[in-house]
């Protein structure tokens, strides 16, 4: 029998991002949890500067903070500081989040600021049209690696939830994908128990998400799942990265 | 009764009392004292300090905590107040409240330690983008920095805007008598109408009407609106003055002792004092009379910077063109000699004019 699932009240509005981007299943995913945790009025979301900028209101209706680009971790720093008794979520791009706001997300994590952050990794500068990001693969080609990435001189495709987990005190981090039905399901886990672990105050909680961008790869959705799971995923391994909570 | 009290630290106390609930910075002489007190005392009332990776996160804690209502501040100097300026813009841009604290520092790049004015034209013309102001006080004594911290948030939360407290090195390290007044709370978060409290999108509303409708016109009024209700100074010895010499913050001390040493020699010089340089006191001039010689900007600068604020405000309310004047002293406060020196070269006719 098919299940209908009726869209979350803080997606209500209609949204400006591509087909087949998977900003889109990251931000159902986050307003079902909220919505299912009794959050849904009581989070501030704080948006860096990417695709996801296509969510602010009233795209996304719940509370949203738009930040600059790269210092959501220290914006959602501050919130928490603000409102304690509200959901402190940053949601980032990966070049937002590992590039230009490498040391605001290193550094909220290393604190352990009791903040969730989510950070969506499609390999590319999506909102600028296709930039080479520390995410990009090697020898995958974006208009400012025409040639393909040479990682000798641009350095390897970053893992920063690996370096977080490795802070010592900081509780949970995970990596998940929209790939699949099954993948998206386990993601929707990740985020749940990440958003669980601010509820509970357990500190830090990391979730990122592996996830195509069509329109830069320029590719159909069918070749980006091809692609990441021949490339991208076995370079990033899936799962729970640490959870303290177990 | 009066306490003597380093200049940081006055600044710090004075916070807490007017409601300060949040500080994030990070160290930079000669501001550091600002956040090492405020380290220890923070706590101990309940309240948060953090200290940031850098000035720039320092900002951006602050625009989340601000966002929600909550009074929050940062201080910095010299290339750490650089860092700053981005947020500002952003600050400005989503209209939150918070305050900002300069203990001027010479520069421009790591400069050096010096008291310094240098920093005038980033205070009051802003280094980020766009189109914004930030309110500026300008104390110059440590009874007055206290004063005018007590009312900053005040100012910040009436025009949802960020606001700026102009010091300087000497200022912040030095120590004067001073008294503090009663801790104040600001407003309850809860009792804002406009912040973010993770319901929806009352923020984005100043008074009933939505922030992004018509944005260019709405920040031009409330610039407008401040332009005209927040010049604040202090006028001595000007109605009768045939030389009116303008100095904000330290060097208006020095320089008022060399109007009183002129004024015994029988020489009519008077002082204009911007307590805000931002708005900068324009209606100030109006008490200058018609026929004055020339106006004097004294200032810790290199090559100039006040100057072209005394020129603006001379040329919209004195009449005929009046010569406008400049003494730079660099990285040190006008001793009153050097003053009283140069104003008698002006009378002679021995100065060049800078406008
Ligand atoms: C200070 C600053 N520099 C550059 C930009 C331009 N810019 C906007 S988004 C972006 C990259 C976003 O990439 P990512 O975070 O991966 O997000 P995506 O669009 O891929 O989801 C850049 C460079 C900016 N807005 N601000
Ligand atoms: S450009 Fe890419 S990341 Fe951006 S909305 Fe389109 S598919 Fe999504
Ligand atoms: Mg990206």
């Amino acid at each position: 029998m098919a299940v209908t699932k009726s869209v979350p009240r803080l997606l209500e509005n209609p949204h400006t991002l591509c087909p087949g981007c998977g900003h889109g299943i990251v931000f159902r995913l986050l307003a079902e949890v909220l919505e299912e945790e009794g959050y849904d009025q009581k989070t501030i979301l704080t948006l860096g500067v990417g695709c996801c900028c296509n969510m602010n209101p009233p795209a996304w209706k719940g509370d949203v903070i738009q930040t600059a680009h790269g210092r959501a971790g220290a914006t959602a720093t501050g919130v928490k500081v603000g409102r304690p008794d509200l959901l402190s979520i940053a949601y980032q791009g990966d070049g937002d989040a590992y590039v230009i706001g490498l040391a605001e997300t290193l550094n909220a994590a290393y604190r352990n600021e009791p903040i969730t952050v989510i950070t969506v990794l499609n390999n590319n500068f999506a909102m600028t049209g296709g930039q080479m990001s520390w995410t990009t693969m090697p020898g995958q080609v974006t208009v400012t690696s025409p040639n393909g990435r040479d990682c000798d001189i641009t350095g390897l495709p970053i893992k920063v939830p690996e370096i977080v987990a490795s802070f010592e005190n900081v509780n949970y981090v995970a990596r998940g994908t929209t790939i699949s039905a099954a993948e998206i399901n386990k993601l929707k886990k990740y985020i749940q128990t990440a958003v669980r672990n601010q509820i509970e105050g357990k500190g830090y909680s990391m979730v990122e998400v592996v996830s195509p961008c069509p329109t830069n790869w320029r590719k159909g959705v069918a070749d980006c799942a091809a692609w990441m799971n021949e490339e991208v995923i076995p370079y990033y391994p899936l799962g729970e990265l640490k959870n303290n909570n177990k | 009764m009066k306490e003597l009290w380093k200049g940081n630290h006055a600044i710090a106390e004075a916070a807490m009392r007017a409601g300060c609930m949040f500080y994030a910075g990070y160290p930079i002489t000669p501001q550091t004292e600002v956040g090492e007190y405020l380290s220890g005392r923070m706590p101990e009332l309940g309240r948060k300090f953090i200290q940031a990776e850098n000035e720039m996160a320092a900002c951006y804690m602050l625009q989340g905590a601000g966002s929600t209502g909550m009074r929050c501040m940062t201080s910095s100097s010299g290339p750490g107040f650089a860092l700053k300026q981005e947020a500002i813009g952003y600050l400005c841009s989503n209209w939150i409240p918070t305050v900002f604290v300069n203990v001027i520092r010479w520069g421009p790049g790591l400069g050096s330690l010096d008291s310094a004015q240098t920093d005038y034209f980033q205070a009051t013309r802003g280094g980020g983008n766009g189109d914004y102001r930030l309110p500026v006080f300008a104390p110059n004594s440590i009874q007055e920095t206290i004063d005018l911290m007590y009312e900053a948030w005040d100012m910040a939360e009436k025009y949802r805007n960020p606001v700026m407290i102009l010091s300087e090195a000497a200022l912040g390290q030095m120590m004067e008598a001073v008294e503090f007044p009663e801790f104040k709370e600001g407003p309850k978060q809860s009792e804002m109408d406009w912040v973010w409290d993770g319901v929806g999108d009352r923020h984005s509303f100043n008074h009933g009407t939505p922030l992004y409708v018509d944005k260019p016109r709405r920040v031009r009024e409330k610039i407008e609106t401040m332009q005209e209700n927040e010049q604040r100074w202090e006028s001595y010895l000007v109605e009768d003055a045939d030389y009116v010499c303008v100095a904000y913050g330290l060097p208006s001390r020095t320089t008022r002792e060399a109007v009183d040493q002129l004024r015994a020699e029988g020489i009519k010089v008077g002082l204009i004092r911007p307590i805000m340089v931002w708005p900068f006191p324009f209606k100030a001039f109006a008490e200058i009379k018609k026929d004055v010689k020339g106006i004097i900007s004294i200032e810790t600068t290199d090559a100039g910077q006040v100057v072209e604020d005394v020129a603006l405000a001379t040329k919209k309310m004195v009449d005929g063109n009046v010569p406008v004047y400049g003494l730079y002293t660099a990285q040190k406060v006008v001793r009153p000699s050097e003053a009283v020196a140069f104003i008698k070269r002006v009378i002679a006719g021995e100065e060049k004019e800078v406008f």
